[in-house]
């Protein structure tokens, strides 16, 4: 089978999961819930946790409600992609392996110039850092290559080796495309416009100007009980996902401007409590479990 | 004797930590060379994005052997003292020996350390270096990392050089055999690369697509981007931060530049600039007139076959966005005026003690506009003074400054203009931040100065007046910085105004006891660099002014301190400052302060009589001072009771005169005037010291003759507190 990764979005996807597949990596689909990164899906969170290896990558959505441009900005979208390649532990050569993935879509280091720039990776909501870089494609970001050192508050035993493609950027470089919605989403014509422009439209407008914001602060509130519902049951997983859902809900608070500066600590404070403590109950729940894997493994 | 190779391969290290790992690396491996009593001339170090490189030269080939000997406790000591004795050496109670030592039996723990080979010394070394090295930012990684305990680098390590001649020095690191192999360019020559030794490393690497020396680097990325910019008729403009960030993020760089779309050069260029340098690295560049051009230069790590058509065209499309976006701030934020923006500075918090940006402006303006209006700052229109500083911190809530802080200021005078308001508000809103640290251009415009100057004032008022004072190292609100533009401002501009007049009027009144004394110590620091002794600040600055505070008007007392200076470095100068400490020595050895008969209640509080109290320190004290004054003058007029010899008189004479000299001068702030007066006892007073004798057995001379001592060093105090003086 070959593919021709420059003809369309689509063939870029295939792509990628043909080459992480090979290299032994499950090949999940997108969390089904409304997330701010790809970070946030459990198969990178959660699984970043313990002591057992964990090799996967997947598509998954971004809502960032503030980067909407009504469809107009050749490069903003309030929904967007990203591509998650999660493997723990790092393995040594991951440099190479990601290297070989760009030659795969298309891009030759020798005619581009592919350089790792410094840049570390914390989100203070997670409880998580890590140290690593951005990797440019002539000047472009087209990568964010992450070592995790910390999740949810824990040491990362072992370290996790976390990269995540900006599809969108990517496929327009590929392309060689200025307007992402000029994007071939596959090789028979249809655009990314043809499949997203009017969402973007709409979706823009809601964000920003309809979006009921009363009852997003009842959904925020509601999100925070349901997830001390779920860790009062030692269901870490369903909290979780509750933590997700408050801090998606929080920025679709911002994006209608609803929110001061003042009042906005406090808020992202409470999501960084639900999203901590969900990772401290999920690794507490799973202790035992990784404990017996992995004996004299600590938290 | 042989050269030792030690190279250091890992994935990318930032650029930004290079400089401080090649001084670590030659520090830790000093420190090891030394440990082990080889001494080595200072190592080369290299370092570079994959790699950090070190050379020595002429190691031997084996340390030397080394006797040492420890001298112990007698015989017969505890043996609690005897074990000690043996831990500390590292020997057993029967390898110590016993000997004479005058006459008293005394153990000795003799330890021979035979030598041992360099290669031996540098393997247990590495390992040392690499777990010892301090990263501002280290991290774990690999499987290994399944414990905390594993090894912490900037980056993953993935390999070790290390020969010393031509050999391999056996160590391993984490799994890292160190060997002769290393790796070329990451896609030029990604293949194994062996090295035979220190001799052969630069070369061999060059002739692989890596460039091992960084400054080599550097100079490749200056001249090539000169040069392309040369070639297409204009002129790179210099950026050596842009060209050490390149280094290290290049093995092979390779200039390379292009053109952008000419209808963005509409934005400003500051911003222009910027965009590339921040966000992208590039160099940007000016036509023959210094104009910015629609051109960039990037730094590209290959050669690429299309001689990096396809990277700058790359290159080009990422700038194109991002200068889409920066015109777009551009644009969207001149829909509204600065004083519109201002008002979105009631929602950001100064400081949580401190009220909102807003409130700070308030207060800004009101300081800037009396500034102006009492002609503190001179021939500075009072309105625009508070025009300028209502709108100078606007394009902190625009969107431009949001992407680019460090525009700010910048922006609020290009939208000024853009909105048409006066040059001179325009000017202060973009200068008003200045001067930031020393070597910054200081404004001396007036608006300018104005509303900088009320910034820096009401930002060192408010904090202290809150007691946020900076400790140690730590200055959180940068006061010191904010201190030294104050400083930098005032005297620059020679705006005479006493600092407490300052502070009342910034509403700090209550801070002129901490706030004095820090700005003198910034003042120092200041200084220093024009060559001022900071002894002579404290001399002038303790100098007692006629309202009984210290000399507060900067202008002043920089004016004095500059006299002083230059007469105390003179032969003269420091002739007169050896009489006055010798005046001032006598008075303290006979504890004289008080002038004989007078004064009881000072001698009541203890002249040191005793030797116990130092009578300087109660001369010292500034409430004495009045009344000893003035018992010195009533003293004076009253008759000696003996003839006074001639050298005597000579100084009583030449006092006399100087006094109401020196006075004057002080007084109309000719300070050179002053130190005429003073100079003009410095041969009388030595010819005093020479010919009378002060300890006269007649009680009446001697007392005499201490007051004038006294007088003498109370007159020259009056110009500065030579007490103070260093040397």
């Amino acid at each position: 089978m070959t593919r021709n990764p420059a003809t369309s979005f689509q063939e870029m996807i295939l792509a990628l999961h043909d080459f992480w597949s090979r290299q032994g990596c499950l090949i999940l689909q997108p969390y089904d819930m409304r997330m701010g990164a790809g970070t946030f899906h459990t198969a990178t969170t959660l699984r970043a946790l313990g002591p057992e290896p964990w090799n996967a990558a997947f598509v998954q959505p971004c809502r960032r409600p503030t980067d909407g441009r009504y469809g107009e900005n050749p490069n903003r979208l309030q929904h967007y992609y990203q591509y998650q390649v999660i493997l723990k532990p790092s393995p040594p050569d991951i440099q190479d392996l990601y290297l070989r993935s760009l030659e795969v879509i298309g891009i030759d280091p020798l005619k581009h110039d592919i350089r790792f720039v410094e840049d570390d990776w914390e989100s203070p909501t997670l409880g998580a850092w890590g140290l690593g870089w951005e990797v440019w494609c002539d000047g472009m970001e087209v990568t964010q290559f992450t070592y995790f050192q910390q999740m949810g508050g824990f040491d990362c035993k072992p370290v996790a080796g976390e990269l995540t493609y900006g599809l969108e950027r990517l496929a327009m470089y590929i392309q060689g495309v200025d307007n992402v919605y000029d994007l071939a989403f596959n090789d028979r014509g249809v655009t990314y416009g043809d499949v997203y422009l009017e969402n973007e439209r709409q979706m823009s407008k809601w964000n920003f100007e309809v979006a009921d914001t009363a009852a997003l602060f009842e959904l925020f509130a509601r999100a925070e009980a349901e997830c001390r519902n779920a860790l009062a049951a030692d269901v870490p997983i369903a909290a979780y996902e509750q933590a997700v859902e408050a801090s998606h809900v929080f920025n679709l608070l911002q994006a209608r401007g609803v929110i001061s500066v003042q009042e906005r600590a406090s808020y992202m404070g409470r999501v960084r409590d639900l999203a901590r403590s969900s990772c401290e109950a999920y690794a507490a729940k799973m202790t035992p479990q990784w404990q017996q894997a992995c004996p004299g493994w600590t938290l | 004797m042989s050269d030792f190779l030690l190279e250091l391969r890992s994935e990318e290290i930032p650029a930004r930590m290079q400089a401080v790992a090649r001084t670590e690396l030659a520090r830790l491996f000093r420190r090891e060379m030394d440990a082990a009593g080889i001494t080595v001339a200072e190592p080369l170090v290299y370092s570079g994005p994959r790699r950090l490189a070190l050379i020595a030269r002429d190691l031997p080939d084996r340390t030397e052997a080394v006797r040492e000997e420890a001298k112990g406790p007698p015989e017969g000591a505890p043996d609690s003292a005897l074990d000690g004795f043996c831990r500390k050496n590292g020997v057993t109670r029967e390898q110590l020996e016993l000997r004479e030592v005058k006459g008293r039996a005394t153990w000795f723990a003799v330890s021979e350390r035979p030598g041992r080979e360099t290669r031996d010394v540098l393997g247990a070394a590495i390992p040392n270096i690499i777990r010892d090295f301090s990263w501002p930012k280290s991290m774990r990684w690999g499987a290994a990392s399944i414990s905390t305990e594993s090894i912490r680098w900037v980056r993953p390590l993935s390999g070790l050089v290390a020969l010393l001649g031509e050999e391999i020095v056996p160590c391993t690191v984490a799994d890292i055999v160190a060997g002769a192999a290393t790796v070329g360019h990451r896609f030029h020559h990604p293949g194994p690369i062996t090295i035979g030794g220190a001799h052969d490393y630069v070369e061999k690497l060059r002739a692989c697509q890596v460039i091992v020396d960084h400054e080599e680097r550097a100079l490749l990325i200056r001249e090539g981007a000169r040069s392309v910019a040369a070639q297409a008729g204009l002129q790179l403009v210099e950026d050596d931060g842009l060209v050490t960030e390149n280094a290290g993020l290049t093995e092979w760089p390779t200039p390379l530049l292009g053109f952008f779309d000419e209808t963005f050069l509409d934005v400003p260029a500051e911003v222009i600039q910027l965009t590339a340098r921040v966000n992208q690295k590039y160099f940007v560049c000016e036509d023959a007139g210094g104009k910015l051009a629609s051109a960039f230069i990037c730094t590209a790590n290959i050669e690429a076959a299309d001689g990096g058509a396809a990277i700058v065209d790359g290159n080009r499309r990422v700038l194109a966005a991002r200068l889409a976006d920066a015109r777009f701030f551009w644009e969207q934020d001149r829909r509204k005026t600065l004083a519109q923006h201002a008002e979105g500075l009631a929602r950001i918090t100064f400081h949580e003690k401190l009220g909102t940006l807003a409130d700070k402006v308030e207060r800004v303006a009101k300081l800037a506009e009396w500034l102006a209006s009492e002609g503190i700052v001179p021939r500075c229109d009072p309105a625009l003074a508070r025009q300028a500083a209502e709108l100078c911190k606007a394009d902190l809530v625009t969107e431009m400054v949001g992407e680019f802080p460090e525009l700010q200021g910048v922006m609020g005078g290009y939208y000024a203009r853009a909105e048409g308001l006066p040059d001179a508000v325009a000017d202060a809103i973009r200068d008003h931040y200045k001067p930031v640290g020393q070597g910054d251009e200081v404004p001396t415009a007036p608006v300018t100065v104005a509303v900088s100057l009320a910034d820096k004032l009401d930002t060192l008022g408010r904090f202290f007046a809150a007691d946020l004072l900076p400790t140690g190292s730590k200055d959180p609100f940068a006061l010191r910085r904010a201190a030294l533009a104050l400083l930098a401002l005032v005297t620059t501009g020679r705006l005479r105004v006493s600092y407490r007049r300052l502070l009342e009027e910034a509403g700090a009144a209550a801070t002129y006891d901490a706030l004095g004394p820090f700005l003198i110590d910034r003042l120092k620091v200041q200084q220093r660099e024009a060559g001022v002794r900071h002894d002579l600040i404290d001399a002038v600055f303790a100098c007692e002014k006629e309202d009984g505070g210290n000399e507060d008007d900067l202008v002043r007392l920089l004016a004095r301190v500059n006299a002083l200076q230059s007469y105390i470095e003179t032969p003269d100068g420091q002739n007169l400052l050896a009489a006055y400490k010798r005046a001032a020595n006598i008075l303290k050895k006979e504890g004289w302060s008080a002038p004989s008969g007078k004064g009881e209640a000072l001698n009541t509080q203890g002249i040191a009589r005793t030797g116990e109290e130092d009578p300087l320190a109660l001369v010292d004290d500034p409430d004495l001072g009045p009344a000893l004054r003035a018992a010195a003058r009533e003293r004076r007029a009253n008759r000696l009771s003996y003839t006074p010899e001639p050298d005597e008189d000579a100084l009583i004479d030449a006092l006399d005169a100087a006094e109401p000299k020196a006075e004057a001068a002080v007084a109309a702030e000719d300070f050179e005037g002053a130190m005429q007066a003073l100079a003009s006892l410095r041969a009388p007073i030595d010819r005093f010291f020479d010919n009378v004798t002060v300890n006269d057995p007649d009680q009446d001379k001697r007392a005499a003759r201490l007051d004038l001592l006294a007088r003498f060093r109370d007159a020259v105090a009056k110009v500065a507190d030579f007490s103070r003086i260093e040397g």
